[in-house]
């Protein structure tokens, strides 16, 4: 992927940025244009909170080229608090550790380089939720 | 299909081809990595395969499988292989081969994967008319049709069910004006095994969650009640990603004409449903042909 289209993508990789139906309160994440559920194109902007549930994880043993120096990498699907689910990745956490329905939480980490010039790309990742001291 | 059926033509060649082995596995990884999400799938690290993973991680978990209870849909592709010229691994595999290969992304592991394959594949479809003056041995087209679902995993509200095969299933079976029931035999799309589970689900040849009980008392053998992969699959005959949907009615039209190697024909085989699928069940053809009586 080339710079535009990750600098693009910024809001969402950095900050959770989706959509919120103005109609129907539906919420989104990628952001849309239309809403999925009424059709309204009345959106505003929503950061979601990036604290979720595990719905399903699993370890990347043979993975696509530029991910190939990070395997064994943990991937996951996410249920965010908000009711939408998400793909990424978990960090921070021993894979045998892993379970569905754990709590976790997004943090910003590096998710790959491309190449020797290519962009360095940063996004979200998911780690267990840190308890509140 | 439909140009014909309109009477716009009357004769079209339908031609798959495919070409997956001019590039080490990192690449093709990539390139089939374009079947899914680019920007929230792809680029976060997650292979195709990755993406079945997390289906069959689920279903294990929600369902409380092991993954032993997926064995027999391997054995089986690779049982019916043998017989098959055509197919890229001709030899049998055994429960212990299949739970030992090594992992891709866990718990898909080499033998739950079909394999990228070159390929090429043809057929020619024309009106009931003209295919009466052909030499060789017709097949109708009872149905064929389209289903479809969001691309992305993370959109549906249940991944387990994959509703473009529902649909696709169930405009076919109306199309054809059949019955469950009346199918021979069942040519799925066994990219991966957990495919071959929730295609069968989807399609409503079991309830959900039951899909892996399907092969139980030797069903899905040849000549069980519900023959699957008959030729070997996409697991052992091979996947050419662009040719496979043809391979598959190429490999029904043979059986319907009782044609197939002795080995792995169905016996007097009447209706065949054959079911591509691209992405993880974004778009989906189902096929019901039928061979002529008259």
């Amino acid at each position: 992927m080339d710079v535009p289209r990750n600098w693009r993508l910024k809001h969402q990789r950095y900050r959770l940025r989706g959509t919120r139906c103005l109609q129907c309160e539906k919420l989104s994440f990628p952001p849309v244009m239309i809403c999925s559920k009424c059709n309204s194109r009345e959106l505003t902007e929503f950061f979601f909170s990036g604290k979720g549930k595990i719905y399903s994880f699993s370890t990347v043993y043979q993975a696509p080229i530029q991910f190939q120096k990070y395997v064994p990498y943990l991937v996951a699907l996410i249920d965010l608090g908000e009711g939408i689910r998400i793909t990424a990745q978990l960090t921070d956490i021993n894979p045998a550790d892993v379970k569905i329905g754990m709590d976790v939480e997004m943090v910003i980490r590096k998710i790959c380089e491309e190449g020797d010039k290519g962009v360095v790309v940063y996004g979200y990742k998911f780690r267990p939720l840190m308890a509140i001291e | 299909m439909l140009a014909v059926a309109s009477g716009n033509i009357d004769y079209a060649l339908a031609v798959g081809v495919e070409k997956l082995t001019d590039l080490s596995g990192y690449f093709t990884t990539n390139g089939l990595a374009t079947a899914a999400d680019a920007d929230y799938e792809a680029a976060m690290g997650l292979s195709f395969v990755a993406l079945n993973a997390l289906l069959m991680k689920r279903y294990m978990f929600e369902y409380k499988f092991s993954k032993q209870d997926f064995a027999e849909f391997i054995i089986n592709a690779h049982r019916n292989a043998i017989h098959n010229p055509n197919a890229m691994y001709r030899k049998t595999i055994s429960t212990e081969q299949y739970l030992n290969s090594k992992m891709v992304v866990d718990p898909i592991n080499l033998l739950d994967a079909s394999p990228i394959a070159d390929g090429a594949a043809a057929a020619i479809v024309c009106t009931y008319e003209e295919s009466k003056s052909v030499k060789s041995k017709p097949i109708i087209v009872s149905a064929c049709e389209i289903g479809t679902d969001t691309i992305a995993i993370y959109n549906r509200k249940n991944p387990l069910i994959l509703k473009g095969v529902e649909r696709s299933t169930q405009k076919a079976i109306r199309t054809a004006g059949i019955k469950h029931s009346d199918l021979d035999f069942l040519e799925l799309h066994d990219a991966f095994s957990i495919m071959t589970a929730l295609s069968l689900e989807a399609s409503g040849f079991a309830d959900y969650g039951m899909g892996l009980r399907i092969p139980d008392n030797g069903k899905i053998k040849i000549n069980g009640s519900l023959p699957l992969s008959t030729f070997g699959g996409l697991k052992a005959r091979g996947h050419p990603v662009g040719a496979t949907g043809i391979y598959q009615i190429n490999e029904a039209v043979l059986q319907l004409r009782h044609e197939a190697p002795e080995a792995i024909q169905i016996e007097d085989a009447r209706y065949a449903f054959t079911q591509n699928i691209g992405g993880s069940g974004a778009t989906v053809v189902t096929t019901i042909l039928e061979r002529d009586h008259k």
